[in-house]
C-alpha cells in the first residue's frame, strides 16, 4: 500500500513532504537529546531486521495472498516512538529508492501513512493503554491486533485522501475506501498477529532484551498528549493552508475530487483569483501558449459544454501524437547512439 | 515461506552504482536535486496530459545510456514495481468516458487520455528513480542528504540500514533454507513458523547490534557519527543541475511535441 | 612508565546471568612481545579480549594497559592505545564505505581532515587495500574484509593490537596473506584462536586459558608441541607438528 508518485499531485506531494520533514526533525532533536549511544547502531540494524524480515513471505490462511511484518508497530513497541518512527523512515527511503516502491516524491506521503500513525498516534493512545505493561501475552496480543489494524486503515483512508486530493484518479471516493479498507483491516489485522507473534516469542526466549531496550528509551513516559496534539493542529494547519491555495490554483484537482465525492455538479468558477494570474504570467513569458490554457474563445466554449473538462481540442492532440511519436523516436535514437558509441569506444 | 524476488535485484542495483562513468562521478548532492525537480516537474503535469510528457523521457535515457546502465534490467525492475499506481489508475478508462478528442476519427475518452497520463508518469517516476540509485552510490545518496540539511541522526539510520541490508537478508536466507531443510516442504501453521523464523532473526539482530556497538566503542564512538567534509560542487555539477533545470522548464512551460508535431505534419503534407 | 604494556591482576569476571567467565587470571605483557591465547570452547578467551580495551570491566582484579589501570574512567584512553579487531568483520566494519569505516577511528580521536586522509592512506597501504576504498563493505570477500577491519583498527595508531579468530573465516591463501600481514607488524599482538597453527606462526608467546585462569603460559613452541597439556584442554598438536605420513 505504498502511495505512488505517479497519482500524486505536486502540492499533495510537497506538503506531506514538508509534514514528515518537520516529524523527522523533531525526532531526530529529541533522541539526540535523551538517546542511549547504544541505541544507534540498534536503530539501525533494526531497520535493516525490518527489510529482511519482509523478504520472507508466509501465505495469509484462506485468502492464499502472502503477508509479511509492516514494520512500523513492531518498531514502536521495542524503541518507543521516536526511535521507531525515525527507523521507519528510513526503511521507507531504502524501499522508495531501491525498489522504487512508492517514489521519492510519494515518501512524505509514505512515511505519514506509515510512519506517524502506528508511532505518534496508535502506539501512545492505544497500544500502550491496551497492552498495559505488556506482560501478559494475552493482551499484547489484543493491543497489537487492535493498533496494527488501526494503524493501517489510517494509512488506507489516507491514502484515499491523498490520491482523491491529487485529482489524478476517476475513483469515485466510497468506491475507493471500499476497495481499500477491507483488505488493509485484513493485511492488518494478520500483521497484528505477527508483531504479537514476536513480541510475545522474544519476551519467552530473552526476556532481557525487552527490558534493557525499554531502559535504553528516551525518558520512559512516551509522548506527551498536550505536545502531540499542538503538533498535529500545526501541521493540520499547514496542510489546510497548503491545499486551499492548491485548490484555488487547480480546477482540476481538489474541487474536481470534492465533486465526485459529494456528487454535486456545481463546479467552482476557474480563471479566478490566482488561476488567472498564473495565466496572465504564463501568456506574457511563455513563448508558445500551453495548451492547457488554449486561446480564450475556444476554451470558454469548451468550458461551458463540458466544465470539468481538459482544454484539448482535436487538432491540438492530433500533433501532439505526432509530435509524441517523434520525440519518443528522437528520444530513443539518442540513447541508441550514445549506447553504441560507448560499445565502439570501450 | 517465500522469498520476494525483489530482494534479489538489490544487488544488482547496488553493484551497478559503483561504475565508474561521468554520471557516476557527478557529486551525489546534484543528482538527487536534479531527480527531485525532475520528479516535481514530471507530476507536475496535468491530468489530461499525454503528448507533453513524451520529452521527458530524453532525462531517463541519457542517464541510462551515460552511464551505461542495462536498459532492460532497468525496464524489468519497473515491471515488478508495485504496480499500486497502474491498480488505480486502470478505473479511470472504465469511469470517465465521456469523449475528449478524436483523432483521425477515433474518439478517445477523457479516461483513457488520464490513465495514459498516469501510466507515463509511471514510467518517467520509477525509472529515474531506479536510475539515480544505479548511477550513485548508497553512501554517497546518504552524503548528500546529510549536506543538503538532513537531520544526522536520520543519515546514519540510513547509513546502518544499508550497511546490514545485505547481511541480515543472507541471514534471514539461512534461517529459511535450515528450515526447509528440515520440513522436507511440507507446509501448514505458515504463521506460526513465520513468527518463530522472525523472532529468530530478530534476537540475532539484537546481538550483532551489541557487538557492533562494543566495535564502535573501541574506535572511540562517542555518540556521534562523524563524517569527512567532502569534496565540494564542481562546475560539472552545476552545469548538469542547470542543464537539468533549463530543459526542464522548457519541456514544462513550452509545447515541444505539439511544436514537433506541427512540424512533421507540414513536413509530411 | 612501567616496561609490561599490558597486565592482568587476579581478574575476576561474572557475567551478569551469574556465569563466571574469569576466576583469577595473571599475566604480563612487554613491549612488542606476541602472544597466543588459546583454549577450549567457553575457556574464556572472548571474555578476556574483552577486558583488554573495557568493554567488559573486571568484577574484582586489576587489568593495567600500559600507565592506566583500566575503569569505567580511563577506558577511553586505553582503547586509544589498545586496537581490538573482532571475530566477526561483518560487525567490525560497520560503516557503508570503507574509506568511512577506516576513517571512523582518527575522526573520533578529533582529527582534522587532512590528517584523517593521511591515516587512513597509511593504513590501507599497510593491508595493501588502497584500491578497495571507496567500496561498500558487503562487496568485499572475506579476506579483503578481515584486512580492512584490521587497517580500521591500525588508523587509530594503537600500541597493541588484539584479535579474535583473526583467520576464522578465511580460505587457506587469505589465511596465509594474513599471517604474512601480521608478521610485518611490530607491534605488541594477543591473538586469540583455535588456529594453532596460525598462533605458532605468527607469535613467540602462548598462554592457555581453562576454567577461568591460566593454566600455561610460555614459549609458543614449547607449550603447542606438548601434547598432553593442549588434549587435557580439548586442543590438539598444530596440523603441522602432527608428522602425519
Amino acid at each position: 500500500m505504498h502511495m505512488a508518485d505517479a497519482l500524486l499531485s505536486p502540492a499533495v506531494g510537497t506538503t506531506l513532504w514538508a509534514g514528515t520533514a518537520a516529524i523527522t526533525g523533531f525526532a531526530s532533536h529529541r533522541l539526540k537529546k535523551q538517546i542511549d549511544d547504544r541505541t544507534i547502531p540498534l536503530m539501525g540494524v533494526l531497520g535493516a531486521f525490518i527489510f529482511a524480515s519482509q523478504m520472507i513471505n508466509f501465505t495469509i490462511p484462506g485468502t492464499g495472498s502472502s503477508g509479511h511484518l509492516g514494520g512500523g508497530m513492531i518498531l514502536a513497541v521495542l524503541l518507543g516512538p521516536h526511535a521507531a518512527f525515525l527507523v521507519m523512515a528510513s526503511v521507507l527511503t531504502v524501499q522508495a529508492l531501491f525498489f522504487a516502491d512508492g517514489g521519492l516524491l510519494a515518501l512524505g506521503c509514505n512515511v505519514w501513512n506509515l510512519g506517524v500513525y502506528p508511532c505518534y498516534l496508535v502506539y501512545p493512545f492505544l497500544y500502550k493503554p491496551l497492552a498495559g505493561g505488556g506482560k501478559s501475552p494475552g493482551r499484547v496480543l489484543t493491543a497489537s491486533v487492535v493498533s496494527a489494524a488501526v494503524a493501517l486503515q489510517l494509512g488506507a483512508f489516507s491514502v484515499v485522501l491523498e490520491t482523491l486530493l491529487s485529482g489524478k484518479s476517476e475513483l469515485p471516493f466510497e468506491a475507493f475506501l471500499l476497495l481499500m479498507q477491507p483488505i488493509h483491516l485484513v493485511i492488518g489485522i494478520v500483521e497484528g498477529f505477527v508483531t504479537a507473534g514476536v513480541i510475545n516469542y522474544v519476551r519467552t526466549a530473552r526476556p532481557e532484551i525487552l527490558a534493557s531496550m525499554a531502559a535504553s528509551r528516551p525518558l520512559g513516559r512516551d509522548v506527551q498528549l498536550r505536545k502531540v496534539l499542538a503538533t498535529f493542529a500545526v501541521l493540520a494547519v499547514v496542510t489546510g493552508g497548503v491545499l486551499s491555495w492548491f485548490a484555488s490554483t487547480h480546477p482540476d484537482g481538489l474541487e474536481w475530487s470534492i465533486q465526485r465525492v459529494t456528487g454535486s455538479d456545481s463546479l467552482p468558477e476557474a480563471g479566478q483569483g490566482i488561476v488567472s494570474v498564473l495565466k496572465r504570467f504564463q501568456e506574457k513569458t511563455a513563448v508558445l501558449p500551453d495548451y492547457s490554457f488554449a486561446p480564450a474563445g475556444n476554451e470558454a466554449q469548451k468550458a461551458e459544454e463540458s466544465p470539468a473538462w481538459p482544454m484539448v481540442d482535436g487538432g491540438t492532440s492530433a500533433a501532439g501524437i505526432v509530435g509524441a511519436a517523434v520525440v519518443l523516436g528522437m528520444v530513443l535514437l539518442v540513447g541508441l547512439g550514445i549506447r553504441s558509441f560507448r560499445g565502439r569506444n570501450s | 515461506m517465500t522469498f520476494n524476488r525483489n530482494y534479489f535485484d538489490i544487488g544488482r542495483l547496488d553493484r551497478l552504482a559503483y561504475g565508474r562513468t561521468w554520471v557516476h562521478r557527478l557529486d551525489p548532492r546534484s543528482k538527487v536535486v536534479a531527480t527531485l525537480l525532475y520528479l516535481l516537474t514530471v507530476v507536475s503535469l496535468p491530468k489530461y496530459e499525454v503528448a507533453a510528457l513524451t520529452p521527458f523521457f530524453l532525462f531517463p535515457v541519457l542517464l541510462a545510456a551515460l552511464a551505461g546502465i542495462p536498459a532492460r534490467f532497468i525496464l524489468r525492475k519497473m515491471l515488478i514495481v508495485s504496480p499500486f499506481a497502474i491498480v488505480i489508475g486502470i478505473a479511470n478508462p472504465l469511469l470517465d468516458t465521456r469523449t475528449a478528442v478524436v483523432i483521425a476519427g477515433t474518439p478517445l475518452s477523457g479516461g483513457l487520455l488520464s490513465f495514459f497520463s498516469i501510466l507515463l508518469k509511471f514510467a518517467l517516476t520509477v525509472g529515474t528513480t531506479l536510475l539515480l540509485i544505479a548511477t550513485t552510490s548508497f553512501p554517497g545518496v546518504c552524503h548528500a542528504f546529510r549536506r543538503l540539511g538532513v537531520p544526522s541522526l536520520f543519515v546514519s539510520q540510513l547509513m546502518f540500514l544499508y550497511r546490514y541490508l545485505f547481511v541480515l537478508m543472507e541471514e534471514a536466507m539461512r534461517i529459511v533454507r535450515a528450515r526447509e531443510m528440515r520440513s522436507f516442504g511440507a507446509r501448514g501453521a505458515e504463521i506460526r513458523v513465520y513468527v518463530r523464523l522472525v523472532g529468530t532473526l530478530f534476537l540475532r539482530t539484537v546481538d550483532r547490534a551489541e557487538r557492533i556497538y562494543d566495535a564502535m566503542l573501541s574506535r572511540g564512538f562517542q555518540g556521534d557519527i562523524p563524517t569527512l567534509g567532502r569534496s565540494r560542487m564542481a562546475a560539472a555539477d552545476l552545469l548538469f543541475v542547470a542543464t537539468t533545470v533549463g530543459f526542464l522548464g522548457l519541456f514544462r512551460f513550452v509545447p515541444v511535441t505539439e511544436g514537433i508535431g506541427r512540424l512533421a505534419q507540414g513536413v509530411l503534407g | 612508565m612501567s616496561h609490561h604494556i599490558v597486565e592482568f591482576k587476579d581478574v575476576h569476571f561474572r557475567y551478569p546471568d551469574g556465569t563466571e567467565a574469569l576466576r583469577g587470571v595473571n599475566f604480563r605483557i612487554t613491549h612488542g612481545e606476541s602472544v597466543g591465547i588459546v583454549g577450549a570452547n567457553g575457556a574464556g578467551k572472548s571474555t578476556l579480549l574483552m577486558h583488554i580495551n573495557g568493554c567488559l570491566l573486571p568484577t574484582a582484579g586489576t587489568v593495567t594497559i600500559g600507565d592506566f589501570a583500566l575503569t569505567a574512567k580511563t577506558r577511553r584512553e586505553v582503547r586509544k592505545k589498545v586496537g581490538v579487531v573482532f571475530q566477526n568483520p561483518d560487525d567490525q566494519l560497520f560503516m557503508p564505505t570503507v574509506f568511512d569505516d577506516v576513517a571512523f577511528g582518527p575522526l573520533n580521536l578529533g582529527m582534522d581532515d587532512a590528517a584523517v586522509r593521511e591515516r587512513v592512506d597509511q593504513a590501507l597501504a599497510l593491508v595493501n587495500g588502497r584500491q578497495l576504498k571507496d567500496k561498500p563493505p558487503h562487496h568485499l570477500s572475506a579476506g579483503q574484509k578481515s584486512s580492512i577491519a584490521i587497517a580500521a583498527v591500525m588508523a587509530m595508531g594503537p600500541d597493541i593490537l588484539a584479535m579474535d579468530e583473526p583467520a576464522a573465516s578465511l580460505d587457506p591463501r587469505s589465511r596465509r596473506l594474513l599471517i604474512a600481514l601480521l608478521n610485518t607488524f611490530n607491534h605488541s599482538k594477543i591473538v586469540a584462536s583455535h588456529d594453532l597453527d596460525l598462533i605458532l606462526d605468527v607469535c613467540q608467546r602462548c598462554i592457555v586459558i581453562g576454567g577461568g585462569t591460566v593454566v600455561a603460559d610460555g614459549p609458543a613452541r614449547e607449550i603447542l608441541t606438548n601434547a598432553a597439556l593442549l588434549e587435557a584442554n580439548n586442543l590438539e598438536l598444530p596440523l603441522t607438528l602432527q608428522g602425519r605420513s
